[in-house]
């Protein structure tokens, strides 16, 4: 099971950002979920994209320091109380969770929740003997 | 009435009298050096010169220089001129590791020093009738020792009170009637503040002088001083490699320092060149000692740019002047009064792993320094998440701060973010207005 997410470190100033989006954009790829947590100083930017390796080739050869993180990818009902359920089969398996983020598809009657979490293969396990339906880049490049 | 001298006789010795002097004890300190220090000997060898070719004053151009790595690679014994057992004392440079300067004393140089410490109590116009609160650091810096032995000489009442703990010292100020105030500018103007915001006016405050150095600060930083203390601002200038503070001092003219030009032979060279300048250039600070026992410098390189000038002054001093120092010839900067070298902070970068691309920025808040360092984070090292740069930047200010003894706030931001002009980083961004 692997979901990959490109993680990137920026300076918090502005027009720090525009500079990827613009990047990816003129090489085709589509941002499928993204999320930053910046502090006074710098910023740390996540994304979900369409194609891993066009992006994190674009990137670097812009000079961003980058990394691919392995996340857990996870597929969840769009109703209430959906999202809860999933974090209590983490709860109950004493998985710590760093961070995470949600994206929506216009396709789809669901809802993907992207976890970093402090052990992948135990939170994946856990998830799917729970019945939960796990997401992988394949997935991702589809939507 | 009040004395204006601490050795009348000598500090208003016409000058052609000072030259005589120093001249006869050139040449007695060029042959202690020579017969005692084997390193400085070698240095005399590799130029070609001997005690015998050292008549006067007028030879000292032939002397080699001793620069701070030349005391760094004789640490810590390399330089010292007499037994140990003749020796009294040490005091060394402000702890920043691997450019610590020990420095050693026998009675002899204690005495010498303390005199020096005790003409400028004296020239900011202490007498025995006088309480004298000395608030500089204790121990191996030179601000404390110093200061207290000038003041015993002169017979004030002596409060050895150190720095920090500034209730204590505005209590002890307050109720012994301390006089005289000996510290760091950036603390003195810190207890006029703390004097102020208790609500204390100038008169006050029974304090009449103080006597400032150690750390570099302008002529409006001295009129803030006066005006919350009610007081004249006295500079006084020296380095541990030479003794300590009392090098050279202001008198009430308040127009540069006198050097002790009994004790100590001053020029001007070209930073660049070595080429010696001729009186009222600017350029960089060289001392000779020339009457020290255990640890003589001959022609030290102290890195400060100033100017000398021998134009008579109204005090009656013979001894010339010194302006208070304009800059430095290499990059050091002193930040909280500690000597810091760009390079300590390349040394710790390339120790934990990182590429050396810095930049350092020092600015004055009030009267405390901020120093930050901003460092291109390490690929390998970069992770996803805000607790893991923080923790990197919590680690690296600690390494800095081993080598420092002082605490930068650092900064991890994107590789090749830190400006380049023409190719090359600026490393030091200093903000504060030092000099005047």
């Amino acid at each position: 099971m692997s979901l990959k997410q490109l993680t990137v470190f920026v300076k918090n100033e502005r027009g720090a950002l525009v500079g990827i989006t613009d990047a990816l954009a003129a090489h085709n790829v589509n941002i499928r979920a993204l999320s930053i947590a910046d502090t006074e100083e710098f910023g740390i930017l996540r994304m979900i994209v369409s194609d891993n390796d066009v992006a994190a080739a674009t990137l670097t050869e812009q000079g961003y320091l980058l990394k691919m993180t392995d996340v857990v990818g996870v597929k969840i009902g769009d109703a209430p109380g959906k999202l809860s359920k999933a974090l209590a089969v983490l709860d109950d398996a004493k998985i710590n969770m760093e961070y995470l983020y949600a994206f929506m598809t216009r396709t789809e009657k669901h809802a993907y929740v992207v976890l970093r979490v402090a052990n992948n293969a135990a939170a994946e396990a856990a998830l799917e003997a729970a019945g939960f339906h796990l997401i992988t880049d394949a997935d991702v490049a589809k939507l | 009435m009040e004395k204006r001298y601490y050795q009348k006789d000598i500090e208003t010795m016409p000058v052609e009298d000072i030259k005589k002097l120093q001249s006869e004890k050139l040449v007695k300190q060029v042959r202690h050096v020579y017969d005692n220090v084997p390193y400085y000997r070698a240095l005399m060898e590799e130029k070609g010169v001997t005690p015998d070719d050292i008549h006067g004053v007028e030879d000292l151009h032939k002397l080699p220089f001793l620069t701070k790595s030349d005391l760094r690679d004789a640490y810590p014994y390399g330089l010292l001129a007499k037994p140990l057992s003749e020796c009294v004392r040490i005091q060394s440079t402000s702890g920043t590791t691997g450019r610590r300067v020990v420095a050693f004393y026998t009675q002899h140089d204690i005495e010498l020093w303390e005199d020096c410490c005790a003409r400028a109590i004296v020239a900011a116009g202490g007498t025995n009738e006088d309480v004298c609160q000395v608030a500089y650091g204790y121990g191996l810096f030179t601000g404390g020792p110093g200061l207290n032995g000038g003041s015993h000489k002169v017979g004030c009442l002596t409060l050895p009170m150190s720095s920090g703990n500034t209730e204590r010292q505005i209590q002890f100020m307050q109720d012994l009637g301390a006089t005289i105030l000996c510290c760091t500018p950036s603390y003195a103007a810190y207890i006029g503040e703390t004097l102020k915001e208790k609500g204390y006016t100038p008169d006050q405050i029974p304090l009449k002088a103080g006597i400032f150095g150690a750390e570099p600060w302008t002529e409006e930083m001295r009129r803030g001083i006066e005006e919350s203390l009610g007081i004249k601002a006295y500079d006084i200038y020296g380095l541990t490699e030479t003794s300590g503070p009392g090098v050279s001092f202001e008198c009430e003219e308040q127009t540069g320092m006198h050097i002790n030009e009994d004790h100590f032979l001053a020029e001007i060279i070209d930073p660049d060149t070595g080429e010696v300048l001729p009186e009222g250039s600017k350029g960089e600070l060289v001392f000779t000692s020339l009457d020290k026992e255990a640890f003589p410098l001959l022609r030290y390189r102290t890195r400060d740019i100033c100017v000398l000038s021998r134009k008579p002054c109204s005090c009656g001093r013979t001894h010339i002047k010194m302006s208070k120092p304009m800059g430095r010839s290499d990059d050091m900067m002193i930040i909280r009064g500690v000597n810091v070298f760009p390079s300590q902070i390349e040394t710790v970068l390339l120790n934990e792993g990182y590429q050396p691309n810095y930049q350092i920025v020092v600015d004055r808040v009030g009267n405390t320094d901020t120093f930050d360092v901003n460092v291109e984070m390490n690929p390998d090292q970069f992770t996803d998440t805000v607790s893991g740069v923080t923790a990197l930047e919590k680690s690296l200010a600690a390494a800095m701060k081993t080598m420092l003894g002082i605490n930068p706030a650092v900064h991890l931001v994107p590789p090749k973010s830190i400006t380049r002009s023409e190719g090359k980083a600026v490393r030091v961004i200093d903000k504060r207005k030092l000099h005047d």
